[in-house]
């Protein structure tokens, strides 16, 4: 338990120091992209991983956040209604998608959550008196909690990371927690947590409720990140990175989706700048990942850790009298 | 008053019957035992009575309460418990995690999204109980998978009595045993108090026929006979349709 404390204090104090440690603006800046993807990808996680249920909309879910930040700054709110009002606006959107997805699992809760998040980034494409369609909204300034000005790459990084690690605590938590286990037990074993007592749909719909929370608070963060929002944001190709993010990291796992966002975004970031064709290089890392730890980085890794341990051990020769003992 | 009452209870698969006007009055703390061939719709009936499917017309009553329409999970917390002909745990968790699960169900803590599960104490005492009572609670860390098929039915069983219910209904629970584990299921069966009205379906005649005190036989959806062991054994429609002697 003590370790387990210390080595969470350590991490900490290491992504704390992150920004110290590489100086550049740039690079400050891609920390704070993984730190905001990842609370994405943690909050995607709660549904496909814990829930069983593939999302392939949530980028339509992180870019009402977004969108909602923009316009209501645009129409002249200060920045504390812009990022309630976005909470508020993404967890309505939420509740929408739940309700008409929860009606299905598997393939077809996959298609619907897809279609849903085609229609919001059609609307955000074609509802030009709202959305500006493709030339976006531009947020000029970002807020200033406790007179804290979020200007520079660093100032905006300790932000994101303490928003970050609030994240994480908060999935933590609801993992161990009864909610927690008995939406593990909905993925599983559906029918017989009916039998048990469970309400099944409703369960299921405050998992989506907390994943939707999630993401909202990403969407916020990402539009204050770029101080721009654009339609390309809700496409189908953010949905789907989020969700590669989750898959290749470990779904079902605390720490994988994070390790998957870091992993998407250093490629898409740093990678691109020396790899031409990067999108190449990230499939190819996904295809490996798929053939070598189909269950993903954080627990395939955990799995080669343990078998190297046992090879270690057991090459260890063993005298003869202690083995007939 | 009638633990259990069914009344004239039928549903249909497109043109199939799988049940045909059922009438079932289980008396409280009864052992019945529901036999028939393959394809009689027993556990069909099962899954008329738990509410996972609905019927086509008839009712259901527990406990002189009208039930017919209401929720399969309004029913276990209204004292309605079940095991299933075919295994339904939770495979990547541990025994006593299952049998929390169980107890949970009917819990408010359920709801709960904060507390740590792992140090409900009470949670965790009743379901050390509840394993006891299948002695399993010697294993209760091992994982469910790493189980054998006769602990995974006392697991199916240990749920279903942690729950604390009133009719336990119980979907052939010597299924695939070996004559040891059926005298052990058999013992634990035999066991349990005499508040808890019993329904079972079961092929195994020798072992379950010990355990009833009345049967009714089930053939194309249909109660053919119904009565003591005696009668039952005795009529000559049950030579016909089930024991084809």
């Amino acid at each position: 338990m003590i370790g387990r404390n210390l080595a969470i204090a350590a991490a900490i104090i290491a992504l704390a120091a992150v920004p110290y440690a590489i100086r550049e603006p740039y690079y400050v800046n891609v920390a704070s992209q993984i730190l905001l993807y990842a609370i994405f990808a943690l909050g995607l996680n709660i549904l496909v991983g814990y829930a069983g249920l593939v999302s392939l909309g949530h980028a339509g879910l992180f870019g009402v956040a977004s969108y909602a930040v923009a316009s209501l700054l645009a129409a002249g709110f200060g920045h504390t209604i812009a990022i309630v009002g976005a909470l508020v606006v993404g967890l309505t959107f939420t509740a929408g998608f739940a309700a008409l997805a929860l009606r299905a699992t598997g393939i077809s809760f996959i298609m619907i959550t897809l279609a849903l998040g085609e229609i919001l980034w059609g609307l955000a494409y074609r509802w030009i008196s709202l959305t500006n369609g493709d030339n976006g909204i531009n947020v000029s300034g970002r807020p200033k909690p406790f007179g804290i000005a979020l200007t520079s790459a660093n100032a905006f990084y300790d932000a994101t990371l303490i928003i970050f690690l609030v994240a994480v605590a908060a999935v933590a938590i609801f993992v161990r927690s009864p909610f927690g286990a008995t939406l593990c037990g909905t993925r599983d074993q559906p029918r017989r947590m009916n039998a048990l007592g469970y309400h099944v749909w409703m369960i299921r719909f405050g998992a989506f409720m907390f994943s939707g929370l999630l993401t909202s608070v990403a969407g916020v963060l990402f539009v204050y990140y770029n101080e721009f929002i654009s339609p390309q944001t809700l496409a189908l190709t953010a949905s789907a990175e989020a969700l590669l993010m989750v898959i290749s990291g470990g779904a079902g796992t605390l720490l994988g989706p994070i390790v998957g966002a870091a992993l998407v975004v250093i490629m898409k970031n740093v990678v691109s700048a020396y790899v031409v064709r990067w999108n190449f290089m990230l499939g190819a890392i996904f295809v490996a990942i798929v053939i070598f730890m189909p269950e993903g980085l954080v627990p395939g890794a955990a799995r080669l850790f343990r078998s190297a341990v046992r090879m270690m051990s057991r090459s260890k020769p063993v005298p003869v009298v202690e083995r007939m003992s | 008053m009638t633990a259990l009452a069914v009344r004239d209870l039928s549903k249909s698969f497109g043109g199939l019957r799988v049940t045909t006007n059922v009438n079932l009055a289980v008396e409280p703390g009864e052992r019945r035992l529901i036999i028939g061939p393959n394809g009689a719709g027993k556990t069909t009936l099962f899954n008329l009575i738990t509410g996972e499917l609905r019927p086509d017309s008839g009712s259901i009553q527990l406990f002189g309460q009208d039930i017919t329409g209401a929720a399969t999970r309004k029913r276990a917390h209204l004292g309605m418990a079940r095991t299933y002909q075919i295994i339904t745990l939770f495979p990547r968790d541990t025994i006593l995690r299952n049998a929390m699960l169980a107890l949970l169900g009917l819990s408010p803590l359920r709801w709960n999204p904060w507390l740590p599960l792992h140090r409900q104490q009470h949670l965790l005492d009743e379901a050390h109980a509840a394993l006891g009572r299948v002695g399993l609670d010697r294993i209760a860390e091992r994982p469910l998978a790493e189980t054998s098929y006769g602990e995974k039915r006392r697991v199916e069983i240990a749920m279903a009595l942690a729950q604390n219910p009133k009719v336990l209904l119980l979907d052939e629970p010597f299924a695939g045993l070996s004559i040891d584990e059926r005298r052990d299921v058999s013992r634990l069966l035999a066991a349990i108090p005499r508040e808890v009205t019993i329904v079972m379906i079961e092929h195994d005649m020798d072992t379950a026929l010990d355990l009833a005190d009345r049967i009714t036989l089930l053939h194309f959806g249909e109660v053919i006979v119904e009565g003591t062991r005696a009668e039952v054994v005795a009529n000559p429609r049950t030579r016909e349709v089930y024991l084809g002697e």
